[in-house]
């Protein structure tokens, strides 16, 4: 599947995906078409390569959740993009579309306190389980005390 | 001649699992501060001195202790960051640290000194304690580098101790990021030399370094 193809493909099914790019395909979606998404773009875009996930803290603008998904076959990427707003840090897991998903969405919870709604066991990953706040986050001091080391 | 037993009384280590292992491991950990000889030898000490010039006799024991922690001083292998690969190369055959009576030593329980070699994370400090508590007394700790002596370039991140001395008693702080081998030869060097004039007070010799 070439990239014209994937981009028509996106946009007759999400008509609020904005897409950009032209090597490396950059969908935006609106939050609520987060997993609809990814599932499609998993069982008809065939990226059933699970890069990465991450997120993006744009200050007053909110959070922003990223991930990648990859087709070996063809060489499609698809970087999807999320806004969830400002103020909120709720977000639909990926988790029961992709399952390596899990430690991703784990590390970002750690990092920036998104609550992703679905994912089975979400807990710290890189912090102890006592760690106050989540580091990555803009509005995080960087100079917090933080016992019994520092 | 009155044998003062140990304080608190710790038990025969016999581990019949990890629990009874934890509880010798705090045991060790509540013994007094200072407690650097064993009680045997304690007596001894003080037994000599109530003979008129007797402390002619301990201080000379002293020396030849002294003499003797300084010329085999083991180090742990415990390697945290990039300045583990200059402290294995400082243990290796070019530089050479056995001449120094130092042999690297693969266990903690049997280890004078632990070289601690990188940064410090938050996460990694509690085991760095109780590594650092499996070693018997006297025990001694360089700092290698920056991050382990102040946190580094890493000190305003989130994650990192800043400075090793904030989790165990450091006798020999090595800058550099990474010290190169010489540097931390220099300290090892310095450390010897702090041995030889080691006392049971606890208090640390002002270094007068030959090496500098």
């Amino acid at each position: 599947m070439t990239h014209e193809q994937a981009k028509t493909l996106i946009g007759e099914r999400f008509g609020g995906a904005q897409i950009e790019g032209a090597t490396l395909l950059t969908v935006t979606v609106p939050a609520a078409d987060w997993r609809p998404f990814a599932s499609f773009a998993k069982d008809e875009l065939g990226c059933r390569f699970f890069s990465f996930s991450t997120a993006v803290d744009w200050k007053e603008q909110g959070l922003e959740v990223v991930a990648k998904v990859d087709n070996v076959d063809t060489g499609l990427s698809i970087l999807m993009k999320t806004k969830l707003g400002p103020g909120v840090s709720e977000c639909h897991s990926l988790v029961p579309v992709f399952r390596g998903a899990d430690w991703m969405e784990r590390e970002c919870y750690d990092m920036f306190g998104i609550r992703f709604d679905g994912h089975p066991d979400l807990r710290r990953i890189l912090l102890g389980d006592d760690w106050v706040g989540h580091p990555l986050l803009k509005s995080y001091a960087v100079d917090t005390p933080h016992p019994p080391y520092r | 001649m009155e044998i003062k037993p140990p304080v608190p009384i710790i038990p025969a280590p016999i581990w019949r699992n990890i629990k009874d292992l934890q509880e010798w491991e705090q045991l060790h950990q509540k013994r007094p501060e200072g407690d650097k000889h064993s009680v045997a030898f304690e007596s001894i000490t003080e037994g000599i001195h109530s003979f008129p010039g007797g402390f002619v006799v301990t201080t000379g024991v002293d020396a030849f202790l002294n003499w003797a922690r300084k010329s085999s001083v083991w180090p742990v292998t415990f390697g945290l960051a990039c300045c583990a690969i200059e402290m294995m190369a400082t243990f290796a055959s070019r530089f050479d640290v056995e001449r120094l009576g130092m042999v690297p030593w693969a266990s903690p329980r049997h280890s004078d000194l632990m070289v601690v070699s990188g940064t410090v994370t938050i996460k990694m400090a509690p085991m760095l304690e109780r590594i650092y508590a499996q070693m018997p007394d006297p025990k001694w700790a360089v700092s290698m580098g920056s991050c382990a002596n102040s946190g580094g370039p890493f000190r305003h991140g989130y994650h990192v101790v800043k400075g090793v001395d904030r989790v165990i008693p450091v006798d020999v702080y090595v800058p550099g990021c990474p010290p190169p081998p010489e540097s931390l030869l220099n300290g090892l060097l310095l450390l010897q030399d702090q041995i030889a004039q080691f006392r049971r007070t606890g208090k640390r010799a002002a270094p007068n370094p030959k090496v500098d």
